[in-house]
């Protein structure tokens, strides 16, 4: 079977083209960048859509591109929890409730609102851990989009320089880390926010005519229930038991681990998306960024995880071979994606399909490079290595920074070359360090009385909760090291997800009571003066300014609420 | 920000579009390369989509705006 692309000159033309377009976008953008919020903030100025298209496409890097298919492939329908339930209901309390918040207060990103809300040492981990977190999301894309290119387009390459040995990987390596640092440097935020929006409509283009095709193929929805096992076609049906569905988890951890705490612990707390909305231009812009980001949320899984599912019915009918895993007998999911690329598309659409998974690649590690830089700089530099410079001095801190993050982004790169399952990896991360999280959030915006000590003993307490339930489970199969177990096995999940959804079950459960105690314990310090406009009992409501009435955001997240619920029973 | 991100996003896919069309319409009949997207003139269909959007988000920018109020 062929495992190449064969390129022709007009693909070729088509990414160049793009890639043009990517570094003319941070040219023109360089003359705007006078000052830190400029290039930090996007100078709080851009509209609504703008912001609302790059809430989601920051979220649509490497993980959703080859690990929804990859999962669509293994779980079915069941996918689209990671859509709806595990999405929506989250983005909908992020405008109504927690945007007023975070865009009305003076912080510039979330671990400032962590400062101002609670103490000094609550921002102080959240910065260290989430600039942590965005530079390994970032490596995980670059190397994502290198082993995708030595997949689809091998080059000999063995040179030779200093005594490193380069191969194709480490050159594509190079050439995407370089073309990121280039448009961050010269544009900030704004860059990263345009080429997100650029990217949101190339995936739209590049892959709707794949799966067009592929359902051509296998005979639409009715050919794909034909050749896929039951329990693949629904989302809920088969939730009763976690034997009775693939992913392996029945209805309440799908709900209380995915839909609530991990959820919302990554939509409402996560700065990478956080950040998006709060580029908006005014209040009312940034309350319906996540609203207007929802709605083609809810449409994605048809062009990222229907692509996985046909890939598998087409094999399960001999029609297709998705290659093993080196090594092993193990269907590769991950190479479903190019796999149907290259049966499906002749010259033409193929640069374009290629160019789109590239650009989701390239701005899943520009968007963490973005929220990394205003957390070093804000939260980090300006907070306690030089606190009282210029704001120019603090421009050019933001500049380096995206130098100093694009290299550490290589260094992890590599690092992520040594685990398998890329989605399921940023899981385990995102259950450590921000599962807990929402508890404080939660209790800090609607409790006025909840204290800093709190906060921080319960952010450490959840997170450490976190890592010692992940010592003591193991999912099926798995092996006691990075999948678990390693203080010893106590329960045995039907599933690595199951195990992830658990974990952040335990972490928010354990923050949220030991954040409520100490709160009780310990003394309250800042004032309700000191509170307004930061916890929601003490902050007057605002007035919206929307022309008309549907364009209020409870209006938006109603019609926003009613489509998933319809949506979620069409599929059940 | 000073850069209408309408221009750049219409600029690339009236460009990108007309490279598919004419593609599309160059090759229209030639059913040995259509034969793996199972006949249909995928690059024809997917390019005037990418035109017409292209089109529309030029038109509606900043750039057509501020031609429209100097004339």
């Amino acid at each position: 079977m062929q495992t190449t692309f064969s390129l022709g000159t007009i693909d070729w033309t088509i990414i160049l083209i793009y890639f043009i377009f990517v570094l003319g976008i941070g040219w023109a953008l360089k003359k705007y960048m006078k000052d830190s919020s400029a290039f930090l903030e996007a100078g709080r100025s851009l509209p609504a859509w703008v912001t609302g298209l790059a809430f989601i496409s920051a979220n649509l890097g490497a993980i959703e591109m080859i690990g929804m298919a990859a999962s669509g492939a293994k779980y079915g329908m069941m996918t689209v929890h990671f859509y709806f339930i595990g999405a929506i209901p989250a983005m909908i309390f992020l405008a109504i409730f927690m945007m007023p918040f975070y865009y009305g207060s003076k912080a510039r990103s979330v671990p400032e609102y962590l400062k101002l809300r609670f103490d000094e040492k609550t921002r102080g981990f959240n910065a260290f851990a989430f600039a942590i977190m965005t530079v390994f999301s970032s490596g995980i894309s670059m190397y994502a989009l290198a082993l995708l290119a030595t997949v689809i387009m091998p080059l000999q390459i063995d040179w030779n320089i200093l005594g490193l040995h380069i191969g194709e990987f480490d050159f594509y390596l190079m050439i995407s880390a370089v073309i990121v640092l280039v448009y961050m440097v010269l544009g900030g935020l704004t860059s990263a926010i345009y080429n997100e929006v650029l990217q949101f409509f190339l995936i739209v283009v590049g892959f709707a005519p794949l799966v067009f095709i592929g359902l051509k193929e296998i005979g639409g929805w009715e050919g794909l229930r034909a050749n896929l096992p039951e329990n693949m076609m629904h989302s809920w049906k088969f939730t009763g038991s976690a034997d009775a569905n693939p992913l392996g988890v029945e209805w309440f951890a799908v709900i209380m681990g995915l839909g609530f705490v991990l959820s919302f612990g990554y939509w409402t707390t996560n700065f990478l998306v956080v950040q998006r909305a709060m580029a908006a231009g005014s209040m009312s812009a940034a309350r319906k960024t996540p609203l207007i980001g929802a709605l083609p949320k809810m449409f994605l899984p048809a062009l990222v995880v229907i692509p996985g599912m046909i890939a598998l019915a087409l094999s399960n009918l001999g029609e297709l071979d998705i290659p093993l895993k080196a090594g092993t007998d193990v269907q590769d999911f991950d190479k479903v994606i190019p796999v149907l690329l290259m049966r499906y598309m002749p010259m033409g659409v193929l640069g374009l399909g290629i160019t789109a998974l590239m650009a989701s690649f390239m701005s899943g590690m520009a968007g963490n490079v973005s929220a990394f830089n205003t957390v070093f700089t804000f939260d980090i530099y300006q907070a306690y290595i030089r606190p009282d410079k210029s704001d120019k001095h603090y421009l050019k801190v933001g500049r380096w920074t995206t130098v100093v993050g694009v290299l550490v982004s290589i260094l992890t790169a590599y690092v992520a070359r040594s685990f398998n399952n890329v989605m399921d990896f940023l899981q385990l991360i995102f259950a450590f360090v921000n599962a807990p999280l929402f508890a404080a959030f939660l209790l800090g915006m609607f409790w006025k009385r909840t204290t800093g000590h709190a906060a921080f003993w319960g952010l450490i307490g959840g997170t450490i909760s976190a890592a010692v339930h992940h010592g003591f489970t193991l999912p099926a199969g798995g092996s006691v090291g990075i999948k678990g177990g390693f203080f010893g096995l106590v329960n045995t999940y039907p599933s690595e997800m199951a195990q992830n959804f658990w974990t952040a079950i335990y972490a928010f459960s354990t923050a949220l009571i030991l954040t409520f105690v100490i709160t009780l314990l310990t003394k309250k310090l800042k004032t309700d003066d000191d509170l307004k406009g930061l916890v929601y009992s003490l902050t007057p409501r605002i007035k919206d300014d929307s022309k008309y009435w549907y364009q209020k955001p409870q209006v938006m997240a109603i019609v926003i609420g009613a489509i998933a619920i319809v949506l979620s029973i069409i599929f059940w | 920000m000073g850069l209408d991100i309408k221009i750049p996003i219409g600029l690339m896919f009236t460009i990108l579009g007309l490279i598919l069309t004419i593609l599309g319409l160059v090759t229209a009949g030639n059913t040995e390369m259509y034969e793996q997207a199972l006949g249909y003139n995928i690059n024809l269909f997917s390019g005037i989509i990418m035109l017409v959007f292209g089109c529309y988000m030029l038109f509606t920018s900043r750039l057509f705006k501020k031609k429209k109020s100097e004339e």
